[in-house]
């Protein structure tokens, strides 16, 4: 099997240790934004959610700016972004370089995209139930907690596993700030070098990743909906 | 009592306003079942989701019992609205939540520990005969049982009074008649004041003591539902009425000219209908004996409001001219409507 798998893929046979790092700084950065993004994008698309016109605590003031603030950054190509955040990039993560320096710009990439995948989930909600909710003496924050987010979690769910999956693409750009990650790896030594095995091996990897989180995101979504 | 004085709501869409309640005025006595019957647009839905405030009227007070919900701040309001269960149209039961959770929903945060809260659940469920469905997904659960969880769900905070908008509109028939003999029963059994928006006059001659007619955001016609049965005023209310009645039918009838209503000679078609509550004597055979008539009944409605009988007869009356003259003054003595439809009568 050994033999197969190094004749197939001699070049990433001979830097095995580099490809297995690449994949950890992959998962390093996947779990680090992903988290942070995670928070804020369902902080963000609630918010979002409850402001706009007709929401449980209307603010239209509110929902106007960050309704702009999240077209402005989603408008922005990523690799562009990457570069500038940098300034505050080195503010919060001390580098601009390397898996920290990648993390915030990853995130100021996957928070506006997910926020707006909350707010379709929640908007595809009933709106008989707020006013069930609300009958029941039910204030904002229970409504929040008890009925948007619980009621929602199929939805939340595939916003989710969608942004992951985009999460994944963006890794592979954070590569140009010396990030690491699969990405890059392949970009190095399959592009750069020619070494097409090293492509193919990471693209492996990565459409394993994709499947894995599209499986469990499927498998929540299935549990959960009745 | 629940009273509403000067209530006005109207909303601003695209520019345009709309007066969905004006200047509505009502007194509603507790323990008692109030329909608010009008079309839809009539602002029946507004006025009803004015007593909880889930609507806050531009204008004018909602008061229940001693207070004056209208002044309340939003905190003191949400305690207030547990005392008000509503139950709506399209169930609006939680669908990620069992139909034992969904009873339990508004428990959180009351005070109960957690047996307590089951038990309380238990004896909501059986309230509603729903007992074995208690681990069942809303989704797993026909119309009629949904709106029975809605119900139980509307009740666990013990409320005075319970709205139900168009709860039964999205149900069959049969379903209909059973939701509407469960919330007599709770009215009956809990003393619950229960107030029933609808469009269709069947619910209110079903279950409700009381009637409010809407139409264009007024209130045009108010009482207890025998009399406005017995003698609407309104046109409106004249269609409703109309509506739960066949006693219409014999203008088609007449208008196709169908050979039962074809009269010949000396004969007319009259109409009778109940005025009073005490429409229990004999009256057609008595007329028939007295003023030597043939009444021929063909066809009659007639049901039971309360215990009282209500809707009429039409029947073809021949004889005498005379004679029929003076059962016509007999029966409107005895407070029974007297309609001539169609008339043959000879004078001799």
């Amino acid at each position: 099997m050994q033999e197969f798998l190094s004749s197939v893929f001699p070049n990433v046979f001979s830097k095995l240790p580099d490809f297995f790092e690449s994949i950890v700084e992959t998962f390093i950065m996947l779990g680090w934004s992903g988290s942070i993004s995670f928070v804020i994008g369902i902080i963000l698309g609630i918010i979002l959610t409850v402001t706009k016109k007709g929401g449980i605590i209307q603010n239209i003031a509110v929902f106007q700016v960050l309704d702009k603030i999240i077209n402005f950054f989603r408008s922005i190509p990523f690799i562009i972004l990457l570069a500038g955040v940098m300034p505050l990039t080195r503010l919060i993560s001390g580098t601009a370089i390397g898996v920290e320096g990648a993390i915030v710009p990853l995130v100021f990439g996957t928070v506006p995209f997910f926020a707006r995948q909350i707010e379709t989930a929640l908007a595809e909600m009933n709106p008989g139930l707020i006013e069930a909710a609300q009958s029941m003496g039910s204030g904002p924050l229970e409504i929040i907690f008890r009925v948007y987010l619980r009621e929602c979690i199929p939805g939340i769910v595939r916003g989710t596993t969608i942004t992951a999956i985009s999460l994944i693409g963006l890794t592979a750009m954070a590569g140009a700030v010396g990030a690491g990650g699969l990405g890059d790896f392949a970009i190095r030594f399959g592009y750069q070098r020619n070494q097409i095995d090293v492509t193919y091996a990471s693209v492996i990897v990565l459409v394993a990743l994709v499947s894995i989180i599209q499986m469990i995101g499927s498998a929540i979504v299935r549990k959960n909906s009745h | 009592m629940i009273l509403l004085e000067n209530v006005s709501k109207t909303f601003q869409a695209d520019g345009k306003v709309v007066e969905a309640v004006k200047n509505v005025n009502l007194s509603l006595r507790e323990g008692k079942i109030h329909g608010i019957i009008g079309f839809s647009g009539a602002g029946k839905s507004t006025l009803v989701r004015c007593i909880n405030l889930l609507e806050r009227p531009t204008e004018g007070k909602v008061i229940l019992g001693d207070v004056e919900i209208t002044a309340l701040d939003e905190k003191e309001l949400r305690e207030e609205r547990k005392k008000i269960g509503m139950i709506f149209q399209q169930f609006n039961l939680f669908a990620s939540r069992t139909v034992f959770q969904n009873i339990a929903y508004p428990l959180k945060n009351s005070g109960l520990s957690r047996n307590e809260v089951e038990n309380k659940v238990n004896y909501l469920l059986e309230l509603v005969e729903l007992k074995e469905k208690s681990g069942a997904y809303p989704s797993q659960l026909s119309g009629g049982q949904k709106q029975r969880v809605a119900i139980a769900r509307a009740l666990a905070n013990d409320p005075k009074i319970l709205l139900s908008d168009e709860a039964t509109s999205a149900l069959d028939p049969q379903t209909t008649k059973s939701i509407l003999k469960l919330l007599k029963q709770l009215n009956e059994k809990l003393g619950i004041t229960v107030i029933v928006i609808t469009h269709e006059m069947q619910v209110v001659k079903e279950i409700c003591d009381n009637v409010v007619v809407m139409e264009n955001g007024r209130v045009v016609e108010q009482g207890d539902v025998f009399s406005i049965f017995a003698n609407p005023v309104e046109k409106i209310t004249k269609d409703f009425v109309d509506s739960t009645s066949n006693l219409t039918k014999v203008h088609e009838l007449i208008n196709e000219n169908a050979e039962i209503v074809r009269l010949k000679e000396g004969e007319c078609i009259l109409k009778f209908t109940y005025l009073k509550r005490d429409a229990s004597e004999a009256l057609v055979s008595h007329i028939s004996r007295s003023f030597e008539l043939d009444v021929n009944i063909i066809f009659g409605n007639i049901e039971l409001i309360g215990s009282y009988p209500i809707g009429g007869l039409i029947s073809v009356v021949s004889g005498r001219e005379s004679s029929i003259n003076d059962a016509i003054n007999y029966l409107r003595e005895k407070n029974v409507g007297v309609e001539v439809i169609l008339d043959a009568r000879v004078s001799k």
